[in-house]
């Protein structure tokens, strides 16, 4: 094992403990605003680990979603209601912690049956995602060599990469972008719907009455 | 927060940044790691700041509700609108391939690569105005 694989192992490790760190934290607190403040540095500290899985659009959407709005909609809601949490009961819930312990054990043993991180057999990999990066990633060679050789002076090379480009690949150097909004743009098609239809959802339930208020007003 | 000087001047300064930001991740997405959903949420996290410190109204202005509601379904339409232009230039629904032209070559994006850009300013679109739009309407309840 080299330097920087230890020191990465070192840093999953500690990121790792402060997740798990906050997350206790957060089952323990009453104070609800110091709570919500804590889920964001959980969604940070979890971004910070998916970068290091190098998965850094994943991180990206964590950072911005779970650490930036969701906070604010808490923050939001928590200016509704009360501050602190109502105290548990003095009683130890038997039943409630047997389920939860039970559910956690199975999702354990569900984890054992996974692929190892970067296991180049694992089913991620294997399948469709070879013909991805097959008819992705060599387009970037492609291009690299390309802007070499026109710098050589074979312009007329130009044209016959123009047309291998459009009919074997995407030609997009950022293969999550290709696979999300050309492979799989049927897909991204159905999420951008979801959004929409959440969005039209939330306005419904929560806005209904104000307007109506509002054009009551406006008759007056 | 008319008195807190220090958190306006502070964000008045980040928020054109974070707006730029989040054009740079939606027109970028297609060479480093983001896109629509990331350009999106960022782009409305611009505007929810700028709502947290000038007010609720001061962001309404700037980004009115009609105007907002009105993009969300916009963004659908350009994504699907994308897909039924590709049936209209002989391909299958969502196959961007026919979009190949020679106009201003070396410019401007052709072929599967503006049809993902045309695609992911759709998301980026939906996504942002419905964030700015549910924290419109959580930040404007009153407690009942």
């Amino acid at each position: 094992m080299s330097l920087t694989d230890a020191a990465t192992q070192i840093i999953v490790i500690l990121l790792l403990a402060l997740l798990a760190c906050t997350a206790t934290t957060i089952v323990r607190m009453r104070d609800l605003w110091a709570a919500v403040m804590l889920t964001g540095i959980f969604s940070f500290l979890g971004a910070c680990w998916m970068l290091i899985l190098d998965a850094p659009d994943v991180a990206f959407t964590e950072a911005a979603v779970g650490a930036g709005i969701a906070t604010v909609l808490m923050l939001a809601t928590l200016a509704l209601t009360s501050r602190e949490a109502k105290k548990p009961p003095a009683k130890f819930p038997i039943l409630p912690t047997a389920v939860v312990v039970m559910l956690g054990s199975a999702l354990v043993f569900g984890t054992f049956d996974m692929p190892y991180f970067g296991d180049p057999s694992a089913p991620a990999h294997s399948h469709v995602m070879q013909e991805y990066m097959n008819d992705t990633v060599p387009d970037v060679r492609q291009n690299a060599s390309h802007h070499d050789k026109t710098h050589d002076g074979h312009a007329d090379e130009h044209d016959d990469f123009q047309h291998s480009d459009a009919h074997h690949g995407v030609g997009v150097p950022n293969i999550i972008t290709a696979v999300l909004a050309s492979y799989r743009g049927y897909d991204t098609l159905g999420e951008t719907v979801v959004i929409f239809t959440a969005g039209i959802g939330v306005l419904l339930l929560l806005r209904g009455r104000p307007a109506r208020r509002d054009r009551e007003d406006d008759r007056r | 927060m008319k008195q807190h000087s220090i958190l306006r001047v502070t964000a008045k300064m980040l928020i054109p940044y974070i707006l730029l930001f989040a054009l740079y991740v939606q027109f970028h997405g297609d060479y480093g790691p983001g896109g629509g959903f990331q350009a999106g949420v960022i782009f409305a996290a611009g505007i929810i700041l700028y709502g947290l410190v000038f007010g609720l109204q001061a962001a309404r202005n700037v980004a009115p509700p009609s105007v907002m509601e009105r993009l969300i379904a916009l963004g659908v339409l350009i994504y699907a609108g994308t897909g039924v232009a590709a049936i209209l230039g002989g391909g299958n629904f969502l196959d961007y391939s026919v979009f190949e032209h020679s106009l201003l070559e070396g410019h401007l994006p052709h072929g599967q690569h503006l049809g993902i850009l045309l695609v992911e300013l759709g998301v980026g679109i939906t996504v942002a105005a419905v964030m700015i739009l549910i924290f419109y309407s959580f930040a404007g309840r009153e407690r009942s």
